[in-house]
């Protein structure tokens, strides 16, 4: 969930009136917004780097708002504003137009080029925009939010904006070999190479985790203006040519990517949230973009979709009686402009640019839900007349473990990802042996495969229990994955019962009589006759040479049991001899 | 009569004693071991009320052994001095003597003694003074007699540093006369034997007290682990309200069932590899339902029962990539498909309880692995209301009647909401669990009828456990680095009672 942090003051000025604390708390819970937290930069600073950097940073009280990760409009100080004051019936939802300008509209030409690396593109122009260093920085910090979210890190979209008077049209947008590409960064003095950029980025903390998304492409995307001022190299850097500060007045916006559909719903969130600063408040000027095949399309898109809903569905879906007329007033709280039409049922929803999250009559439903408030919503409880059933491995596994611990065993709760070493070297078995499912990005070796066997757990937990008094008896009941290429993913869990025993003597006849323990409660007879369980002698890991057997009930192999290896006490880190008994369940459901 | 002589001793010396006795001055007395005197107090007192017994700590000073020595000898200065003649003594044959080298120097500070470096066969002492006091001895003869209160803070603290004298802290007993005090009592009898019963000598027998303020033999005994205990209770609670749990038992999943089975897009950050445990091996699902694969990919891509879809271009390898399940939501996924080749249509009420797994940061709250919990009831209108009713009985069998509905947004639930509870300890409301409808996106494209909504809430396992036994690190809770000791000693799991507050430091 996205964190919007904005000035507290600034937020009530705009709003129009202050709360208390807990007053603003209960309006963002009720809009389905969660205030998380009350700080200050210095605050943060002085938790991050400690009182000293804090000094003199300011004291300003800021607030931390989570919003809900669909909800790109909500991102900026002004979209809140305007949803809050909207929901609280103080304005009407704006309405975005798109204008054409009164000179020749600003050209965006898409090359072929960018088909490899990056190949959609969208443009628009803020024009005469008045920024303060507020606005300017909730423009700054808005592209950031949007980064970090819609546009995954900048791999599916990333935004440039320019002081268009800097520059000329038209604009041409192309991929180039990296060599080619020489420009003068943002914020640096003179110019580079994209190839010594890449490598002097890749010390940048910021900019660092962006480098992967192009660097291993033969072209790298630029954009020109007509003299062949690079605007950026995306989705890494701007130029310093056409850095826009407060005093900026006509803004040039692209954006590049790798999704269409999301590069125009990022253009319009940003020309929908700062159109409010322009001369003509709400009105956006249009850009064309010719695409490689010739054809042209303007941008932003802003466009306003009508979406019917029948009154009757939204009242079904949430449990209310409202009208329809109440109804489609709910809506238009939530920026959903609304009117009933034709035979008095449907209800006409007009979805506004600035909310892509409306996909579906669902959506819809939630938000007159939300206007309706949740918690005013009557709880009653569905006729729905079922009879329950217990998975019945998970009722066996329950009726054992109880047993289990009447039987003077206790239960440990074990970790199902485990290191390779865990379930191969440390038991004297080879990778390749176990028919482990491996895991290809695990962050540490905790997590390289998935466990084969329940034994390492429960020697790790006693080796974690070293000065609890001897002896100890533990065991677990769990599932493991082995791989099994009848099942649809190519691996299936296994319901596994292992139980270990741990004092200055081996105590064989301890987990040989958990054993007919464990039979006597399945009611498995001893003897092969009639599905009886025996044991015979077995061998190797991780058991000690003449000291394992292998169990067998049902007519079929079900584990094993015996006293574990020297090596393989030694290599859990354990100093007492130890039996040890592994059985799979299933085959008595 | 009395356990032995040294009890029988005790007792008639009490009898005649104003008020009491100390244990150490009878031993004294007696001319025995102070640990006797003891030994016959412990006895007594085991007889009832015979005595009364109260443990003393005095401390004494004591001499060293050398301290002893110079009570008797005298301080080596002293003892130098005196060694010293008139006509003087050569400093190396002084330096020979035993108590030569600390006297020597003790001697010279306090001006007793000098040394005349001049001599002709090397430095030669001689006496200052004609006589002297020796303080030192006389104050450790004062000790000896038991008379160290005579002496300052000071001076005491100065032989101490002289290692002549050292400070012992006494156990002692005052004792003094029982309830029922006689000088003559008869051994009791410890426990109740069969010969006892058989002969019927029970009758005339006295009988040793039980010390009912000590501690029990705990029983030899298994243990259920807490969390588990804890999955029973939540398994019972849905098995009262008539939900049929569902399989969970596949750790492994496609990203198909995992993700764009619930119409989670393809882009979506919980796919990232920062998030979700991918296979190596078995890297790809061999098997996919083609007909319904075939209709979430169109509406993903295109959109369809009345969505506009994610306008992108769905691909089937992502949707094959093997990970480690991120929710048991997967689970449920099939199990509503399952029910949508069901015709006609049954409503269900659907719950499981089991692992998932997060490529996540971990900290004192997050593991990689955790249980989630998960509800589901499919039936005919269902509505949010509905889900409410449903969220109120299954948080009051917790426990937890003060419930607030927040809305969120979750990718496969529309609308959603995250349900508060009021936490008295805290004094403000906490997130307890998440819930919603399934979006018709993932319903309709399964086969299930439009008219049906599904309700479903999930919240963790881990979570309200640690809230219950006041657990503050969940690796003491799940994994192998848990506390057997908190395993053993975990009271049993009564979900709708008053969680126990915060364990304190327990004594050691």
């Amino acid at each position: 969930m996205p964190t919007v942090s904005v000035k507290r003051d600034l937020l009530f000025r705009a709003l129009g009136r202050t709360y208390t604390d807990e007053e603003f708390d209960e309006l963002c819970f009720e809009f389905g917004l969660e205030l998380d937290e009350i700080t200050s930069e210095k605050e943060i600073i002085s938790k991050e780097q400690g009182n000293l950097k804090a000094e003199g940073a300011s004291n300003v009280v800021l607030y931390k708002i989570d919003v809900p990760a669909n909800r790109y409009d909500l991102l900026c100080l002004e979209g809140l504003v305007r949803g809050l004051q909207v929901f609280k019936e103080r304005i009407k939802a704006p309405v975005y137009k798109r204008v054409m300008p009164n000179a020749e509209i600003q050209k965006l030409i898409v090359t072929e080029e960018t088909a490899k690396v990056r190949p959609f593109a969208v443009a628009a122009v803020l024009r005469n925009i008045k920024f303060t260093k507020d606005r300017y920085d909730s423009f700054i910090e808005l592209q950031e939010k949007l980064h970090q979210n819609i546009c995954r890190k900048r791999a599916l979209v990333a935004i440039g904006t320019h002081d268009l008077d800097s520059l000329s049209g038209p604009f041409t947008y192309t991929a180039k070999r990296p060599s080619d590409i020489k420009f003068k960064p943002l914020n640096k003095t003179k110019e580079y190479t994209a190839c010594e950029l890449m490598n002097i980025y890749k010390s940048d903390n910021h900019l660092k985790h962006y480098l992967h998304i192009i660097e291993n492409k033969s072209l790298y995307p630029v954009i020109y203006d007509s003299n062949g001022v690079v605007l950026s190299m995306p989705p890494i850097i701007n130029g310093n040519h056409s850095k826009i500060t407060v005093n900026t007045r006509n803004i040039f916006i692209e954006c590049t990517g790798t999704d269409f559909t999301k590069a125009k719903i990022v253009l319009d969130i940003i020309v929908t949230m700062f159109s409010e600063y322009c001369e003509n408040q709400f009105t956006v000027e249009a850009t064309e973009v010719v695409f490689p095949n010739g054809k042209s399309n303007t941008f932003p898109d802003l466009a306003y979709r009508k979406e019917m809903v029948r009154a009757d569905l939204i009242n079904k879906k949430v449990g209310i009686r409202e009208t329809p007329e109440n109804l489609a007033k709910l809506l238009t709280r939530m920026c959903l402009k609304s009117e009933v039409i034709g035979d008095g049922n449907q209800i006409e929803v007009e979805i506004p640019p600035t909310r892509a999250d409306i996909i579906h009559a669902c959506d819809i439903v939630e938000d007159a839900a939300i206007a309706y408030g949740y918690n005013n919503i009557q709880m009653i409880l569905p006729k729905t007349y079922t009879i329950a059933n217990q998975f019945p491995l998970n009722k066996l596994t329950e009726l054992l473990r109880h047993d289990l611990a009447a039987a003077g065993f206790t239960e440990a709760l074990t970790f199902a990802l485990c290191s390779k070493e865990d379930i191969a070297d440390k038991l004297g078995l080879d990778i390749s042996a176990t028919n482990a499912v491996h895991i290809s990005n695990p962050k540490t070796a905790e997590f390289q495969v998935a466990r084969t066997t329940l034994l390492p757990g429960l020697l790790k937990t006693i080796a974690a229990n070293r000065k609890m008094p001897l002896p100890l008896k533990l065991f677990e009941i769990s599932d493991i994955v082995i791989k099994d290429s009848s099942k649809d993913v190519g691996a299936k869990n296994c319901r596994r019962l292992c139980a270990i025993y741990y004092n200055k003597n081996p105590g064989f006849e301890i987990i040989h009589g958990l054993l007919d323990r464990i039979m006597q409660l399945l009611d498995v007879p001893p003897g092969e006759d009639k599905g009886g369980y025996v044991i015979r002698a077995s061998d190797g890991p991780p058991f000690f040479p003449g000291r394992c057997a292998e169990i067998f009930a049902r007519h079929q192999s079900i584990g094993k049991l015996g006293v574990l290896h020297p090596d393989v006490i030694t290599k859990f880190e354990l100093t007492m001899p130890c039996s040890s008994l592994e059985i799979n369940i299933e085959p008595f459901l | 009569m009395a356990d032995g002589p040294v009890a029988e001793q005790l007792l008639r010396r009490l009898e005649v004693a104003d008020g009491g006795l100390d244990s150490a001055e009878l031993a004294t007395q007696l001319g025995v071991e102070h640990q006797a005197v003891v030994g016959a107090v412990k006895s007594l007192q085991a007889l009832g009320e015979v005595i009364e017994a109260e443990l003393r700590s005095t401390k004494r000073w004591e001499l060293t052994a050398e301290g002893e020595e110079i009570a008797q000898e005298g301080s080596h200065e002293a003892r130098v001095f005196r060694s010293i003649a008139p006509e003087g003594l050569a400093q190396s044959a002084l330096m020979q003597l035993p108590s030569g080298k600390v006297g020597f120097s003790k001697a010279m500070s306090n001006k007793w003694i000098r040394v005349d470096k001049s001599a002709a066969d090397g430095p030669r002492v001689f006496r200052v003074v004609e006589k002297v006091e020796d303080e030192v001895q006389r104050r450790l003869q004062l000790v000896q007699k038991g008379q160290a209160e005579k002496l300052s803070e000071k001076e005491r603290s100065e032989l101490r540093k002289r290692k002549l004298l050292t400070e012992v802290t006494l156990k002692t007993y005052w004792v003094s006369k029982g309830s029922a005090f006689s000088t003559s009592v008869s051994k009791q009898e410890t426990e109740l034997s069969p010969e006892m019963i058989s002969s019927g000598s029970w009758r005339n027998q006295p009988f040793k007290p039980y010390n009912f303020s000590a501690r029990g033999v705990l029983p030899d005994s298994g243990h259920l682990h807490p969390l588990l205990k804890v999955r029973s209770q939540f398994r019972q609670i849905f098995l009262e309200m008539g939900f049929t749990e569902m399989p969970t038992d596949n750790f492994i999943e496609s990203s198909f069932w995992n993700f764009d089975a619930l119409f989670q897009p393809q882009q979506h950050p919980a796919r990232d590899q920062h998030d979700t445990f991918f296979l190596r091996d078995p890297a790809e699902a061999l098997q996919l339902p083609t007909d319904y694969v075939h209709r979430v990919k169109r509406t993903h891509a295109q959109g369809g029962y009345g969505s506009q879809g994610y306008k992108y271009s769905w691909r089937l390898d992502e949707a094959r990539k093997n990970v480690l399940r991120t929710h048991t939501t997967a689970a449920s996924a099939r199990a509503l498909y399952r029910l949508a080749q069901k015709k006609p249509f049954t409503p269900v009420k659907y719950f499981s309880i089991d692992r998932v797994f997060r490529n996540e940061t971990l900290d004192a709250t997050h593991l990689a692995e955790f249980h989630q919990i998960e509800g589901v009831v499919a039936d005919h209108g269902l509505t949010l209301g509905h889900l409410m009713g449903v969220l109120r009985e299954f948080f009051s069998k917790l426990g937890i009647t003060q419930l607030r509905f927040k809305p969120t947004y979750n990718p496969y639930t529309e609308p959603s909401m995250e349900v508060f509870s009021y936490h008295q300890g805290l004094k403000k409301w906490v997130e307890v669990g998440n819930s919603g409808l399934f979006r018709p996106e993932m319903l309709l494209p399964m086969g299930l009828p439009e008219n049906v909504s599904v309700i479903a809430w999930g919240l963790s396992l881990e979570r309200p456990t640690m809230i219950k036994y006041g657990i503050n690190n969940i690796r003491e809770l799940v994994g192998h680095k848990v506390n057997l000791q908190m395993v053993y000693d975990s009271p049993l799991c009564r979900l709708d009672t008053e969680p126990r507050p915060q364990k304190t430091q327990a004594a050691a």
